[in-house]
């Protein structure tokens, strides 16, 4: 691996190659595609979040003017999963906000109105609105066939799935400990509060050729998912991915693709389908609600003998709550000789949660980060030198299986106590939290197509959508690879038809993984290069070097020419073989796991409950920071959501599972003066199955904040809150009931 | 329903539309007109993705009829850049990645270089209360006060 002091252009900040469309208002967004003949779609959602359809009757719809397809279950094969049951509700809608129905017409306008006109006869059940009430005997059922871990010789349950990691024997590690603490914790359903709603554009031809455009985080994704729905093969659906405006997670699953090409086969029309912000909050994929309990116990020195988790998440109407990754993440960062997890996946009349960002761990690391806070003020230890003395390292057994390779953890801490922000004192009349955070990463599929110009510039094609600069990534890597500059080369995201297959811009994979597929393409290029040069010079290939942008005889070669950069031998390629591409691909191993440090200094405002940040500090190992604005993009950005997960944001139901806070209005995200300024420092401690060392970073930075806002409030007030969101009504309540 | 005919000016240019009496100004924006850079994401007036200057004044063009467009001079993203090149703001957003992914970055723009126009040399608390009609959801608008206050100092340099 390239040692930091030997890279040229790696850990630059050069402007993003595809920014000037964005700064501009050129680049288009998924809603931004307008083409000939073009009609709009609208989907019937139901009223009620637990009801059996009787039926569903499209005519008075189709009867209207202007209005020119209409479609319901029937249309769609009977077989299907539960991606296709929640993209069309089949026997029975299982959320407020399920689709029922869709039509396309002339005019979006026309095609709300005519969504009145269709019939749909429900026979409305009792919901499911939270683990408490599915976990209790006699619950009703969410789905009547559904049976934990799949066992049908037990009662059917709306607990999906129960998962369980343990090592040694926590109770004799707890009977061991000095100290003891455990808690309860509960945080909300959150969306991932994506700017841009799902949209999408379809279109089917004669021969049964379908084209979407769209705003996802996977068109190949979308290609399988949609053909699957559909009942076609992936053979007859392209993939175009639009620039796309937030996903966090939430643009992995498709919605309305599905539905805009079946509108487009029944009207012969390209059909546009645009979500609005009330449709993303009730119908797309939060994440889970959480019940969980930590307990963890010490000795006196602060060496942990024992813990154990209990983690409850809500999955929404079909199983597959991030339960799993809450399991893997709630202790990753120790190393521990005793411990039990278990998960459970519960199933409750909400929406189908979505990924956001490190799925399930932040909701799990609350609840222990919180426990390890109040087990360092039992302990009288500083809360990082506790960290300290029980963090993972390299060669720590993760708890989920594999041993560490180098990480980061000790690194961040360390910085962490050296920080200016961590030694000065805690402001008067503040608290001060915190936590630590961690992610795995992942790895997975990517391919990279490098084609040189006639002139010696480079484009790289490949198929991660570019969701917070990775295109500039991907340039900045190729130029360290190829030696020539950053501004010679672009990226294209390409879409499923000129791209080798690629999977998601998801588990901060893309510029680990589809990374390394273009540093493989760019080698592939070199290895090329000198072949050329050598067929030019008459030499074997092997005598000679890349170095710089350059072909040269290797040292000791006897041969009088002048160095052959790229252009000079694209230019000459018509007479050595001719054009030259690139190409390589990757399942990417070896992720590197992504840890993270975190601190906030608040005041509370006694008087109302209100929280003020008024300093937050992130510390994150990326392994090697390629581009390190946009890394710590990712640390600032996550850290605002984790905010405002922690302070205000969460889904408020009514009695009857009716979504009270659909819009920005009531489900309040951070804005710019909720904030202070967020200070970040880059840790870089090279992920070794990496070519230049990196790690994923996009979803380590909002594992930490839930905890640290929750201990910093923990610190100004004196007592543990242990519910989130911390919004001013509740702590008010909280305040009111402490002080009598 | 009988459509509207307005007479209003964007980006300097003349134009004249036919709307209904319902439409937004953003929905004959980007539908009608093809100025897709106003982005919408809320319809609500909550997000200021669709920002844009009706005779100088920042609005969402959500919750402006395109009728009251009638007369008026709007201004959109499309407009902010001249033929020399980038708006500074524009310049500084890209130099200090104070964009993820995108889709609020118009509407920022918009609605700061409004601030700009009013306010040359807008300290930290008063851009961050200018800007907080505008959602970024990626950044944490740490990089967008930045490069708010760098444009700030650099028009300042260039007066």
């Amino acid at each position: 691996m390239a040692e930091a002091h030997d890279l040229k252009v790696i850990g630059t900040r050069p402007v993003r190659p595809d920014g000037v469309e964005k700064v501009t208002g050129r680049a288009n967004f998924g809603a931004d595609l307008h083409l000939p003949g073009m009609i709009h779609g609208k989907v019937l959602r139901s009223p009620y979040a637990h009801a059996r359809i009787k039926s569903v009757d499209v005519s008075g719809a189709l009867a209207m003017e202007g209005v020119l397809a209409a479609v319901c279950r029937s249309d769609f094969p009977e077989e299907t999963d539960d991606l296709g049951r929640n993209v069309i509700a089949r026997d029975k809608v299982l959320y407020h906000g399920h689709a029922v129905a869709a039509v396309a017409a002339t005019t979006p306008l026309l095609a709300e109105q005519a969504l009145d006109a269709i019939k749909v006869d429900y026979d409305v059940l009792e919901p499911v609105l939270s683990i408490d009430q599915a976990i209790a005997d006699g619950a009703t059922l969410v789905n009547e066939e559904m049976h934990t871990n799949g066992d049908a010789s037990q009662p059917a349950s709306n607990v999906a799935a129960i998962t369980k990691f343990e090592r040694g024997d926590a109770e004799k590690g707890f009977a061991e400990a000095d100290v003891v603490v455990e808690g309860e914790y509960r945080v909300p359903m959150a969306h991932q509060g994506y700017i841009e709603p799902h949209a999408c554009t379809a279109t089917i031809n004669e021969e049964g050729k379908i084209t979407v455009w769209c705003s996802t985080q996977g068109h190949f994704d979308v290609r399988t998912q949609t053909a699957a729905i559909l009942g076609t093969s992936i053979s007859k659906v392209k993939v175009i991915a639009s620039e796309i405006g937030g996903g966090f997670g939430g643009k992995l699953s498709v919605y309305l693709e599905p539905l805009a090409v079946k509108l487009s086969e029944l009207s012969n029309r390209p059909v546009r389908m645009v979500m609005n912000r009330e449709e993303v909050f009730r119908a797309t994929g939060p994440t889970s609600a959480t019940w969980c309990k930590a307990k963890v116990g010490a000795k006196k020195d602060g060496t942990i003998t024992a813990a154990t988790a209990w983690l409850a998440y809500e999955a929404g109407a079909f199983p597959g709550a991030p339960v799993g990754p809450g399991c893997m993440s709630v202790l990753a960062p120790y190393d521990l000789e005793n411990f039990s997890i278990e998960g459970l996946d519960v199933l409750v009349n909400k929406p189908k949660v979505a990924a956001y960002r490190a799925p399930g761990a932040p909701q799990a690391m609350h609840a222990m980060e919180c426990a390890i806070d109040d087990l360092a003020r039992e302990l009288g230890m500083d809360p990082i030198d506790l960290r300290l003395k029980n963090a993972a390292d390299e060669g720590t057994q993760a708890p989920y299986g594999p041993k560490f390779p180098a990480i980061g953890l000790k690194a961040c801490l360390e910085a962490a106590k050296a920080h200016p922000n961590y030694t000065s004192p805690v402001p008067e009349g503040c608290g001060r939290g915190v936590a630590c955070g961690f992610w795995f990463n992942i790895g997975m599929q990517s391919s990279a197509e490098v084609l040189i110009r006639e002139d010696g510039t480079v484009i790289i094609n490949e198929g991660s959508p570019d969701i917070g600069g990775s295109r500039a990534s991907m340039c900045l890597m190729a130029a360290e690879t190829l030696g020539i500059p950053y501004e010679r080369i672009n990226a294209h995201v390409a879409d499923t038809e000129s791209t080798g297959y690629c999977n998601m811009t998801g588990g901060s994979r893309t510029t680990f993984a589809t990374g390394m597929a273009v540093v493989q393409a760019c080698e592939d290029i070199i290895a090329q290069c000198k072949e050329r040069a050598a067929m030019t010079w008459d030499i074997d290939a092997d005598q000679v070097d890349w170095d710089d942008g350059q072909a040269v005889p290797k040292p000791g070669v006897n041969a009088d020419v002048d160095p052959l950069s790229l252009a000079d031998i694209a230019r000459a390629w018509g007479r050595t073989g001719g054009p030259i591409l690139g190409r390589a691909s990757v399942n990417a191993q070896g992720a590197g796991a992504g840890f993270s440090v975190n601190w906030t200094d608040l005041a509370v405002d006694r008087e109302t409950g209100k929280v003020d940040v008024k300093a937050y500090t992130a510390i994150q190992d990326a392994g090697r920071a390629i581009h390190p604005a946009y890394v710590e993009g990712q640390m600032q950005g996550g850290a605002a959501q984790g905010l405002g997960w922690a302070l205000n944001e969460e889904y408020i139901y009514d009695d009857n599972g009716v979504m009270e806070n659909a819009g920005f209005l009531d489900y309040r995200v951070p804005v710019a003066s909720d904030l202070p300024m967020i200070d970040t420092q880059i840790v870089e401690v090279p992920n070794p199955t990496h070519p230049y060392g990196v790690r994923g970073v996009g979803e380590t930075p909002i594992t930490a904040p839930l905890a640290a806002t929750s201990n910093a409030v923990c610190d100004a007030l004196g007592f543990r809150v242990s519910e989130l969101p911390m919004s001013p009504p509740r702590l008010l309540e909280a305040i009111d009931s402490q002080e009598g | 329903m009988s459509k509207l005919h307005v007479t209003t000016s964007v980006n300097g240019q003349p134009e004249e539309v036919l709307c209904e009496p319902h439409q937004s100004l953003l929905d004959v924006l980007r539908d009608e007109l093809g100025l897709t850079g106003t982005k919408e994401g809320c319809s609500t007036g909550d997000c200021g993705a669709c920002s844009v200057t009706l005779d100088g004044r920042l609005v969402c063009s959500c919750l402006v009829l395109a009728a009251e467009a009638e007369g008026k001079e709007v201004g959109t993203i499309e407009g902010v850049a001249n033929p020399d090149g980038l708006h500074v703001l524009q310049q500084k957003f890209l130099e200090h990645a104070a964009l993820q992914c995108g889709i609020c970055t118009p509407g920022f723009i918009v609605a700061a270089k409004v601030l700009l126009e009013r306010d040359p040399n807008p300290d930290e608390t008063t851009i961050r209360y200018w800007l907080a009609g505008n959602l970024c959801r990626c950044t944490g608008y740490d990089k967008i006060i930045r490069a708010v206050q760098d444009a700030a100092t650099e028009l300042a340099h260039e007066a």
